[in-house]
């Protein structure tokens, strides 16, 4: 059984229809990377997938490990093993990074029905992560995100999401914003993560970062569907005759 | 001419016994403010400090004047400690005190600790000026005129508190008011008197809890005067019944480079109305206020704050948060005036608030008058909800809706609480935040 799969996903947002009819399959231990134009659809992908408020789903169907993904409130979503990393995350001044990420950690166990950590238990587990990371401990300390750099935004995310171990790690353009030494931090923290029961999604607009995390499976996403899929060789036709080639090849309204 | 039927909290305020002092000058103290009472009664909303606070219920309703049991009244004495607070301690129960609750025998040196009913059995002469005062202060904005003047008619019992010339009061005096439970609606009424001499230091606890659900009216007075380099940390805890009514104000004179520091977290009560009066009458004087306003249920709490500079570099910053929910009401007006010749001065204020609930409401507005030179002054406030990015952002990581907003909500709070030096009671004050907000 497949990890994900998307079935002729429709989706709208603020009455503008913007998923219109995307398909795609994820198993576990596989790295698929969604390219496309701005406007495409990329980042409502992600955030469909991730429950967020405002995205209305009018057709088609997303199978989670055999659940029905869409059913799901974002926190059960999280505990399921989703876990999407945000294109811009969110400052939360007041809320410290730490208690932040052990309150997400024990409230994801207890719906697994897993044992909670004390605060001991998971700074010891936060540690050896942050060793993996190659990351401050300095960002414990700090309130989640707050006055944080772009940089350090962005590798907070991969941080959680290496501390939270999902299933499914979602990547909403992690790559955008980065100078060249984050974004190879950034790919080396993904890297360490990958494993045989994992699967990532990563929605980059850029060729660059799958030049560190190298995908098994490059898509397409051109007006709100899969238009093209290919392996990695696909990101680097992109890259030398851009999107424009894309959409010549399939004009909007046009069946894959 | 038809004379309108007398309001019957007037009335039973005219029918209650006067409290006999047998001291000349303060019993026609007392007579006098009852008949300025009586002749300017109560403020309606067309008076613009009581513009969102409507006194027209409680003007219907009947009090009784003092809890004649007062003394035998049972309270959970577990309900007055306070984590990291241990010194000495005044417990009052319906404005009576309570020699039995309290722990005044052993006073540090310099410290001088009474009821204002002990004090005023004694040599009465020091306290003439302050009592003959109360009624005087506070017109300058025409507000809280009628319970100054309930409150000086009627106070029997109250706070003396004096810390002499440079004496450092190590531990945290707790002042405690109970309201118990009794039979009737009880009025009661205390009156303080803080001061604190050249150079000296204090920290105060001032505690306000309900035993019981008793739905009483107080009037709160405090006159707290900081002489020349005296330090006050000052917090009040406001946690009373959430039927009680609970109208306080508080007085302060900051001396040359006098420094208070006060937080407030108004937890408690039905209607609850702060008058904090703030004079910065001496030059490089300092005064930092930090407040958290909670209504909820059908809460109405109400904080007026009124700072002046009156001298050279003077230094106030006053940051307030007010979170409502249910369809609860906050009020929150904070006025600073940097008077002429109070050239230096730096002034800054903000209330930033939260709605919880489309039904809560709070009104803000901060006031500031310059009529000086060189003068720094900021304020603003806003008022809005949880942001959804960070609710949806917390939800993403695992966390249950009803927990992303109460972190995202004590947060909030805690940012006006965090500078509060004794870590213990920061904690309590910080479960305190969580065990108000709505359960749901």
């Amino acid at each position: 059984m497949s990890m994900l799969k998307i079935e002729n996903l429709h989706a709208r947002v603020e009455g503008k229809e913007i998923l219109k009819g995307l398909s795609l399959t994820v198993n576990a231990g596989e790295v698929h990377a969604i390219m496309g134009p701005n406007g495409a659809g990329k980042s409502t992908l992600g955030n469909v997938l991730s429950g967020r408020e405002g995205y209305e789903v009018t057709a088609g169907s997303v199978i989670y490990n055999g659940i029905d993904l869409l059913a799901l409130d974002p926190e059960a979503r999280a505990a399921a093993g989703v876990f999407l990393a945000f294109q811009y995350p969110v400052e939360i001044p007041g809320v410290n990074n730490t208690y932040f990420l052990r309150a997400a950690f024990n409230a994801q166990r207890k719906v697994r029905g897993e044992k909670e950590l004390d605060s001991m238990q998971f700074l010891k587990l936060v540690r050896e992560k942050l060793k993996v990371m190659q990351i401050s401990d300095e960002l414990l300390h700090r309130a989640v995100n707050e006055g944080f750099s772009g940089g350090e935004k962005k590798r907070n995310e991969i941080f959680q999401m290496a501390v939270l171990e999902p299933q499914l790690a979602i990547l909403d353009e992690t790559d955008s914003g980065l100078d060249i030494d984050a974004l190879k931090q950034v790919a080396q923290g993904v890297n360490t993560l990958r494993s045989p029961e994992r699967a990532f999604l990563m929605i980059t607009h850029y060729q660059r970062l799958l030049d560190y995390v190298v995908p098994d499976f490059v898509h397409v996403l051109a007006d709100g569907r899969i238009v093209e899929s290919g392996d990695k060789s696909l990101a680097l036709k992109l890259e030398a005759q851009g999107y424009a080639g894309v959409a010549e090849r399939h004009p909007a309204g046009a069946s894959v | 001419m038809n004379q309108p039927a007398p309001l019957p909290l007037v009335t039973a305020l005219l029918d209650a016994p006067l409290p006999p002092s047998g001291i000349g000058w303060l019993d026609a103290m007392r007579h006098e403010n009852r008949e300025a009472f009586v002749a300017g009664g109560l403020p309606d909303t067309r008076v613009e400090a009581w513009k969102y606070t409507a006194l027209r219920a409680l003007s219907q309703r009947r009090f009784v004047s003092g809890d004649a049991d007062a003394q035998t009244r049972t309270v959970d004495a577990s309900t007055l400690v306070l984590p990291g607070v241990e010194g000495p301690r005044l417990v009052f129960v319906n404005g009576a005190f309570r020699a039995d609750l309290s722990a005044i025998d052993t006073l540090p040196p310099g410290l001088t600790l009474q009821p204002l009913s002990h004090a005023l059995k004694g040599d009465a002469e020091p306290l003439r000026f302050a009592l003959s005062r109360s009624a005087s202060m506070g017109h300058a904005r025409g507000a809280s005129d009628a319970f100054t003047h309930i409150n000086a008619a009627s106070a029997a019992d109250g706070v003396v508190l004096r810390v002499a010339a440079h004496q450092k009061i190590g531990a945290p005096v707790q002042l405690v008011f109970v309201g118990a439970a009794a039979d009737a609606s009880v009025a009661w009424h205390v009156r303080h008197i803080i001061e604190l001499a050249e150079g000296a230091e204090l920290s105060l606890v001032e505690q306000h809890i309900g035993s019981g659900e008793s739905s009483h009216l107080a009037t709160l007075v405090s006159d707290i005067e900081l002489r020349e380099g005296a330090l006050l940390h000052h917090l009040l805890l406001q946690n009373a019944s959430s039927t009680d009514t609970l109208i306080r104000q508080s007085r302060l004179r900051l001396h040359t480079k006098a420094c208070a520091t006060l937080h407030v977290l108004e937890l408690g009560g039905a209607l609850v109305r702060h008058d904090l009066q703030a004079e910065l009458i001496g030059d490089g004087a300092q005064l930092d206020t930090r407040g958290v306003f909670m209504p909820h249920g059908r809460q109405h709490i109400d904080t007026q704050l009124a700072i002046r500079h009156q001298a050279l570099n003077t230094r106030s910053s006053s940051n307030w948060r007010g979170v409502a929910s249910d369809r609860a009401r906050g009020v929150f007006r904070g006025a600073m005036v940097v008077a002429p010749g109070a050239d230096g001065s730096d002034a800054s204020l903000s209330n930033k608030n939260l709605l919880l609930s489309p039904n809560a409401e709070i009104d803000t507005k901060p006031e500031l008058e310059i009529y000086a030179d060189e003068v720094k002054a900021a304020h603003g406030a806003t008022v809005g909800q949880l942001d959804e990015r960070a609710l949806f952002y917390l939800r993403s990581r695992g966390i249950p809706l009803h927990e992303a907003r109460a972190l995202l909500t004590t947060a909030f709070c805690r940012a006006v609480l965090d500078d509060l030096p004794n870590d213990a009671l920061r904690e309590h004050l910080a479960e305190l935040l969580i065990a108000q907000l709505p359960q749901h």
